[in-house]
């Protein structure tokens, strides 16, 4: 049976909540102090995602980068390689908030946009 | 060249934003905002990560987006904007000289400011590392800048020295930029981040963080090459014996903000020693009358939503002091003063008269962690409220709704105290 500690970020309390499964099948969940505990260990555990925010090169803007980030969170295993295809994404300005910089990034389904709007270099 | 101006509010960052937007909203028609960088939104421009808004928006969103929103409502307004351009002189008389390489220096007549520049990094100097000086020791918003705007990589080989939010965030940053990030050192035995930021920005990526360590020396002659770490006591004494050396070529320092208040000083407004902010009123004024100051120019916050709440209140008070006639009716004046385990509470003093805000919000820092507790506000005959808090910790700003008619109309001081143990 594999055990792991996983900090729940539910609120500022930050319990320590130890999950005990064989692969997917979880047998038992302890150290919670609130039903919230279970529900984040459960996700952290079977799935964990994140929201990436980086940055991508622009063509002819008024700064050299844009931020971006994914639109919504993706498998954590999946970070390196969105980092690896975003390193040869260059775009070229003007961009705006939200416009989407490539779409289905590492086949995750989800999309990255842009979070800041940047005019082009006069 | 001289002006004069009803408003003007001094930084672009999230707090002169908001300030001047409540200023406009309230009825303030003449309005300038000044920023030297050459973009605004402040530091929120380079914090491309998420996290911001929660409070303010409900929702998540990221530095960037977070500023877009402000100045965006800030396109179709008549509020001024200058940017590049530098405050260097603020006096008494609420004259403020300012330079730009477009119009040079400039003087203008203000009726009422709005200081909102921020803080700043405590840098290498000020904690006074030993060793040579060479290129590659830096402040973790420096990193940031370089890398999220500039687009440059400050370095290889990290050591970060502090565990506050920005150097956690920077950690994850680095290693996301492919960059070896050997481990983050804090002096204190705690992390001073966010837990969610040490879990998801050092143990996802593997990053070691390091308690009770600190850096004792620099070397490197054009570029940083080593830095010697060393584990310290319960009274932050150096344990020479524990010394070791790590190779790498950068170290970033995240030692803690410091409000940027030099323009403050030259214009001889009262600071409070603790926050390191002016002294204010619950309407944000300073000492000097129509002088107004919020943000992290007045006590360094840890979300850029309590921000801009408190840059509204600022902004609201501005066109109230333009709007009415400017001297303020005082009925009563009371002291606001930290009690037991309470770092600091921010407005330092309340003026209260007929127009006063129904409920007034007190903010301060708690001296340590303590869970199951209650905030009690006194004055120096009985208790006016109390409040009960499940959990509170020094790195977050607690706030308390004081109402006012719960005040004593005979009452010269209000005290903030934690209770905690039942007791």
């Amino acid at each position: 049976m594999d055990q792991r500690t996983i900090v729940c970020l539910s609120c500022p309390k930050g319990c320590r909540v130890t999950v005990k499964a064989n692969g997917d099948d979880i047998k038992d969940i302890s150290g919670h102090e609130c039903p919230q505990g279970i529900e984040y260990a459960k996700n952290e555990y079977l799935n964990p995602t994140r929201i990436l925010p980086t940055t991508v090169r622009v063509k002819n803007g008024q700064i050299a980068l844009v931020p971006v980030k994914t639109a919504a969170p993706i498998p954590k295993g999946k970070i390196g390689e969105a980092m690896q295809k975003l390193a040869e994404v260059e775009v070229e300005a003007p961009i705006k908030l939200g416009q989407v910089i490539v779409e289905n990034i590492v086949e995750t389904g989800v999309d990255v946009v842009a979070t800041r709007s940047i005019k082009a270099k006069n | 060249m001289k002006t004069k101006r009803e408003l003007v509010v001094v930084g672009g960052g999230p707090a002169g934003l908001a300030a001047a937007l409540e200023a406009h909203k309230k009825g303030v028609k003449d309005i300038l905002l000044i920023e030297r960088d050459e973009y605004l939104g402040g530091i929120l421009q380079q914090c491309i990560h998420n996290g911001f808004g929660l409070d303010y928006f409900n929702e998540e969103l990221t530095g960037p987006e977070y500023a877009e929103r402000f100045i965006d409502e800030l396109k179709d307004k008549n509020i001024d904007v200058q940017l590049k351009t530098m405050v260097i002189d603020i006096n008494e008389e609420k004259l403020i000289t300012a330079l730009s390489s477009k119009d040079g220096i400039e003087f203008i007549e203000a009726e009422s400011i709005i200081l909102a520049m921020g803080c700043r990094e405590r840098t290498r100097e000020a904690i006074r590392i030993p060793g040579t000086r060479p290129a590659g020791v830096m402040t973790a918003g420096a990193a940031q800048r370089y890398i999220n705007i500039e687009g440059y990589l400050p370095g290889r080989e990290i050591v970060i020295l502090g565990s506050g939010d920005i150097g956690l965030i920077m950690a994850r940053r680095l290693a996301l930029e492919g960059a070896d990030v050997k481990g983050v050192f804090e002096i204190m035995p705690y992390s001073s981040g966010l837990v969610r930021n040490k879990v998801q920005c050092l143990d996802d990526f593997g990053i070691p963080l390091y308690l009770q360590q600190t850096v004792a020396k620099i070397y490197g002659q054009k570029r940083v090459e080593a830095v010697d770490i060393v584990e310290v006591d319960d009274n932050l004494n150096q344990i020479t014996e524990t010394k070791k050396t790590i190779q790498c070529d950068t170290l970033l320092l995240s030692v803690g903000l410091i409000p940027e208040n030099e323009l403050s000083q030259q214009a001889n407004i009262s600071l409070d020693d603790i926050t390191g902010g002016p002294i204010v009123d619950q309407t944000r004024e300073t000492d000097i009358p129509g002088v107004f100051a919020c943000g992290n120019v007045l006590q360094v916050h840890d979300l850029v939503d309590n921000v801009s709440e408190e840059s509204e209140i600022a902004g609201k008070a501005a066109a109230e002091y333009l709007l009415n006639d400017q001297e303020k009716e005082i009925e009563q004046a009371l002291e606001v003063s930290a009690g037991e385990n309470i770092t600091y509470v921010v407005p330092h003093t309340l003026n209260l008269n007929s127009k006063t805000d129904p409920i007034i919000e007190l903010f301060f820092r708690v001296k340590d962690p303590a869970e199951d507790c209650k905030i009690s506000i006194k004055d120096n005959k009985e208790e006016l409220a109390s409040y009960t808090r499940p959990i509170v910790e020094p790195g977050e700003i607690e706030s308390v709704k004081l109402p006012v008619k719960l005040i004593n109309k005979d009452s010269n001081e209000i005290i903030v105290e934690l209770i905690t143990g039942g007791e």
